[in-house]
Formats: C-alpha cells, structure tokens, sequence
C-alpha cells in the first residue's frame, strides 16, 4: 500500500478547477432547480410563490418553509403523462444507443485496424458533420425523411414503391435522427479504447489456436469493454433527455421528456412541477451511473 | 540429425523496396535448441514470423514434418511462439493464459488443469495460478509467458528475444531454466536474438544472421572459434582483425603464415590463394601473452582487468593495436614490453576485403 502524497499548492488549484466549474454550472442551477420544485404553482411571474431568502430572518424561513410542498411529484407519479414519457425516454434512448453501438463498433474497429497514418483521417472524416450545426443536420433529416424527400422519391423513381413511406414524424425517425447525431459520442471511446490494444495480443491468441472469431470473442470485445461502457454512458444519458430531434421529427405521440419538460415550462408555465421533472431526470440518470462507477472501482481495488 | 523438422528453403521476402530475406535456407531438427542471431533489421524476426505465419514469404516454401505450411493461418501452424513483449492477456488470470491454447483445442476440463498445473510447477510458480498478469514482475511474466506457449504441446517453440526485458542477473538464472526446460520438453527451440551471449549460452546451433542472408550455421564452439566470414567474427565475441598478405610455404611447419607489417603470424590458409590480401580474425584470449621468449614484440598501452583475465591492449606498430587476454595473476604494467605469440590455430582467416 502507498501511503497517500500531500498535493502541492499547485496541484490543488488545477484541480480546484473543474470543481469550481462543476460547482458553479451544476451544482448551483441543480440547486435552484431543486428550489423551484417543491414550491406552489402560482399564475405570477415568475410563476411559482417565492421560497425563503436567507435576508428573511429565522422565523420568516420557517414561515415559507412550511408553505414548500411535494406537490409536484405527486403530479408526476399521479399524471400517467410523465411516467410514460420517462420510459418511453429510455426506452428510445437505449434503443438509439443499442444501434449507434452496432454502427459504431464495426466503424471503430475498422479504423483502428487501419494503417497508422490513416487513421486521424478516418476519424476527421468521421467527425466532419460536427463542424455544421446540430439543429441543421435534423433539418437535413426532414428534407430525407419526409414524404416529398429525397428518399421517398428515389425509391419511388425506383418503381420499389408507389405510395410514400411514412418515416418522418415516427419514433423511428427519431431513433434514426438519436443515432447519427450521436454517434461520434459511441464511436471515439471505442475506437481509443480499441486503438490502445496491443496487437501482438491478437497475434498471441492465434497463434494459441484462436480462430479470427475466437480472437474477437475472448481478446478484442472483452478488452474494449471499458470504450463500448464509456460510449454508451456518453450517448444513452443525453439521449434520455433530448429535446430537439423529437421535436423536429417525431410526431405528437412520441413521448420524450425533454419535449414534456418544455412545455411544462414554456407553454403551461408550470415550473414547479417541470422543475420536479428535471429532478426526477437526473436522479434517474444519476442512480446507474453511480452503481456502475462503483462495480467499477470495487472492481479495480480488487485488481490490486 | 535425421531428417529435419523445419525446413526452410530459398526464402525471400520484401517490404516495399527493403530487402528482409533474400534466399535463406535453414534446417532445424527435433528436439533442436536453435538461434537466430543478428543485428536488428537483419531479417531474423521477420523470419521468425513467417515460420509462426504472420508473415508469408515472397518466394520458398517453410516445411514443418514435410507438409508446406504456406497458406496456413497461424492459428491452424502446430507452432507456438513466446513473444518479445509476452503479449499475456491482461484480462484473464494466470492460469486462464496458460490454459488459453489447451481451451482452443477443446481439450476437457480435467487435462486443462492437469496440464497447467504441471506447467505452473514447471516454472516454480505453483501458487500463482490465480494471480492477475499486472502483479506479476517481469521475470513472473517472462515465465509464464513460456508455459502458455508450451501449453498446447507444439512441435517447435519460437521464442523472441525471449531474455531481452530481463536485467543481467535474471537473464543468466533464466538461461539456464530455458535450457532445462527445454531438455525436459524435448520441443525444438528457435530462438531470435541479438545478443551473442545468449545464443552462445543457450543454442545447439546458430545461424548468424545479415541484411536478410545467413552467414553462417554451426554449434557454438565453432561459430566461436572458426567463423565463416569477417562479419560473423566481429559480431560474435570480441576479436583482433589483422590485415595482411598470405605466404604459403609448405617447407615450414605449419604451412602457411599471414607476413603483416609486424611480423609473420602462422595461421591455417584454407583455400585462400598464395599471395592474397587477407584477414586473420583472433579471439583476445587465444593469443599468448609472455615477458620473454618468442612472438611478436608489442608495448602494453593500457589494461581493464576482467576477473578471470585481464585484457591488455598492446602496441605491435604504428597503428596496430592488439588485444590480448592475460591470465588470472599475471601482472603487467602500463610501457611494459611483452611478447604475443600466435598458434597457428588460433584464428580465422577471411579472403574478403576490410569493411568500411
């Protein structure tokens, strides 16, 4: 066991850094959000009563504090809306990330595999989209998707068809609209992690007697388990949560609580309960993310 | 040897314009410790892996037992190799790298852990099975990396540079376990390093290696004593190059003599013609060091004191200087006048012209 170093002055300001930061843009807002959540809808602006300021003195915070409520979770369990929009949410959001992890790991791997000084080409091309904007490669979706699109009309030329597919505004679309926007999100962990693998390891397993499919079974997939989690982490969690590309190409009955949450905040003015909402999202997404992290500590300690 | 195990036969083989093999036939027989020693980039790791199959040859053909193994993928070549960087699977425990090639060959669970155990006791790391590669040190890792390459009982083991991550004390304890192993295992043995000693130490015979041609195959002692070309003398232990003209006179004992500005040097003339410029390569230790008597008169410039011996280096002429080993005890001091002589054995003697 090493004992534990003191950190420099140094050190602790760099490190000081990202907490601030963290602190600052997280920590706080999720704070205020939080606030807002359990106090009572009012028709004000802002609309929702004012909760304790600490200029207020001891007995008018207690005062307000009993006026807080839970009321709007109660709204979110009690109205089916909410409950079904969370899991059609993640349902959306896993099976986005489930198929950008099909697209990307191929990708990856045959990045990876590439020659050396391929490879920042490759993975430049691969990011090249990014340099547009995202709300435009949705708007690119639609002119694709749409009945009147690029698609319809090719495979209409084509004779395949001869009435239009109905794919824009379907949960497919949306799917489809997750997938690419993200997909750089899956495919950089994957290919780092697989880029890292020493490839004497593969020449090692074949020359065990491990065909190409063995090899990839025992040796590559369990040893890019770290990129494909990471990728998948990185792409799942602001999926569940996406609001642009549902709302661009889904339809009204694609359920996704970003949309749910804009409308309880834009168009209802009901902060509290989008508010409750928002809480419910991250604690969500919070609570796997912790349990993995710590399978995955328990499990690097149990390494040493 | 009867009739070999390996043969490889007229082996070329290019990257781009860079000539790797050119023309390279070798024979290693059963249960043969062989080494292939050269500088790097003199093509013997490349070999090495076209005899594994992550490389094919341009041209020639790489016969194990007979059978033309061209076109076999390496996970289908009865041949096993221990790599430089072990290449161990840092995912599973040692026994699960061990038991690695027993499980591709489908083997049941009784024989797998039979087989490992027995191999583990092999390379004294008996409890260790369940160790994670990353807490072993690298002389662990070294041996274990030897075990999961014997496991699956190949017909030939290829070992690279199987040595070169050790520090100096470890690799001498392991050149003796690699040996051993090896008598017990019966496997042949090809080894590919770049370090004479270990192939000295450890190989039945070598086969020097240059710019993708072999330069000479025989045992030790006499790739050693009597090296087949110049090159093979200066990268093989440490030697005195001396330039001069061939007499043969068949009148005198012995029959021929390199004449050099210092003096007549007897030596064995091989089929090198009368009169020719030629090179006479001798091992410090095999010249004769004396204050008096007969030999070639030289001045002693400096001295390192070995141990077992200690290396004068001693001035014959102008601009020779030789090296010369003298025995445990004798002293001598630096301007001391002492007098070198030469058996008539005692070198090789090499037609071609100097390098360089």
């Amino acid at each position: 066991m090493s004992g534990r170093r003191r950190l420099s002055l140094g050190e602790r300001l760099l490190l000081a850094i990202p907490y601030l930061w963290i602190a600052a843009f997280f920590l706080a807002p999720m704070l205020l959000v939080a606030k807002i959540s359990v106090s009572q809808s009012v028709l004000a602006r802002p609309p929702y009563r004012p909760i304790f300021e600490f200029s207020d003195g001891p007995s008018a915070i207690w005062d307000k504090m009993q006026a807080l409520t839970l009321d709007s979770y109660r709204a979110l369990f009690s109205d089916t809306l909410y409950v079904e929009s969370y899991l059609s949410s993640l349902a959306i959001a896993a099976v986005s990330t489930l198929i950008a992890l099909i697209v990307a790991y191929p990708f990856a791997l045959a990045i990876a595999r590439a020659p050396e000084r391929l490879r920042p080409l490759f993975i430049g091309l691969a990011v090249a989209p990014f340099w547009t904007s995202f709300l435009i490669r949705v708007y690119a979706w639609i002119a694709l998707l749409k009945d009147e699109g690029l698609i319809n009309n090719a495979l209409m030329a084509l004779g395949v068809i001869s009435a239009p597919l109905q794919m824009y505004a379907t949960p497919g679309a949306v799917i489809v609209g997750i997938v690419y926007s993200y997909l750089p999100f899956m495919l950089l962990p994957i290919y780092a992690a697989l880029e890292r693998q020493d490839p004497s390891l593969r020449e090692a397993a074949a020359d065990l007697g491990a065909s190409p499919a063995q090899t990839f079974l025992r040796l590559t997939w369990p040893l890019s388990r770290e990129g494909v989690v990471a990728g998948s982490l990185l792409m799942f969690i602001p999926a569940v949560g996406e609001f642009v590309v549902p709302d661009l190409l889904g339809d009204s009955e694609t359920l996704m609580i970003g949309r749910i949450l804009w409308n309880d905040f834009f168009s209802n003015h009901d902060w509290p309960t989008a508010s409750a909402a928002a809480v419910a999202l991250v604690v969500l997404l919070m609570v796997p993310l912790l349990l993995w992290e710590r399978a995955r500590l328990k499990e690097e300690e149990g390494a040493r | 040897m009867n009739s070999p195990l390996l043969s490889i036969e007229n082996v070329s083989k290019k990257f781009g314009a860079v000539v790797a093999l050119e023309n390279v036939s070798l024979h290693v027989g059963a249960g043969e410790f062989f080494a292939l020693l050269g500088p790097s980039g003199c093509g013997k790791t490349t070999l090495m892996r076209c005899i594994a199959g992550f490389e094919s040859p341009d041209s020639g053909t790489i016969a194990l037992n007979g059978v033309d193994l061209s076109g076999v993928p390496p996970f289908r070549r009865p041949v096993n190799m221990m790599f430089q960087s072990y290449a161990l699977f840092p995912h599973f425990d040692v026994f699960e790298n061990i038991a690695f090639g027993l499980r591709r060959k489908g083997e049941t669970k009784d024989a797998i852990d039979a087989r490992v155990n027995e191999l583990l006791a092999m390379i004294q790391l008996s409890n260790y099975g369940r160790r994670r590669i990353e807490e072993l040190s690298g002389g662990q890792k070294q041996r274990v990396a030897l075990a999961r390459a014997l496991a699956p009982r190949p017909k030939m083991l290829l070992l690279d540079e199987p040595l070169g991550a050790l520090d100096r004390k470890l690799r001498e304890e392991t050149q003796f376990q690699l040996k051993e192993i090896q008598r017990l295992t019966q496997t042949s043995f090809v080894i590919v390093t770049h370090d004479q000693d270990e192939a000295l130490a450890l190989a039945d015979r070598i086969a020097v290696m240059r710019a993708g041609r072999v330069e000479q195959v025989a045992g030790p002692m006499e790739i050693y004593d009597r090296p087949a070309t110049r090159f093979v003398a200066g990268f093989v232990g440490e030697t005195n190059f001396i330039e001069g003209r061939l007499e043969r006179n068949l009148a005198r004992n012995p029959g021929a003599a390199l004449i050099t500005e210092f003096g007549r040097i007897p030596c064995d003339p091989g089929d090198i013609a009368e009169g020719a410029q030629a090179t006479l390569s001798v091992r410090p230790e095999r010249i004769g060091v004396a204050r008096e008597g007969e030999g070639i008169v030289g001045i002693v410039e400096n001295f390192v004191f070995r141990g077992e011996t200690t290396l004068l280096r001693v001035r014959v002429a102008e601009n020779v200087v030789l090296r010369a080993a003298a025995g445990h005890g004798e002293r001598h001091a630096i301007g001391e006048a002492v007098r070198l002589s030469f058996p008539s054995n005692a070198g090789a003697l090499h037609a071609e012209e100097p390098l360089g």
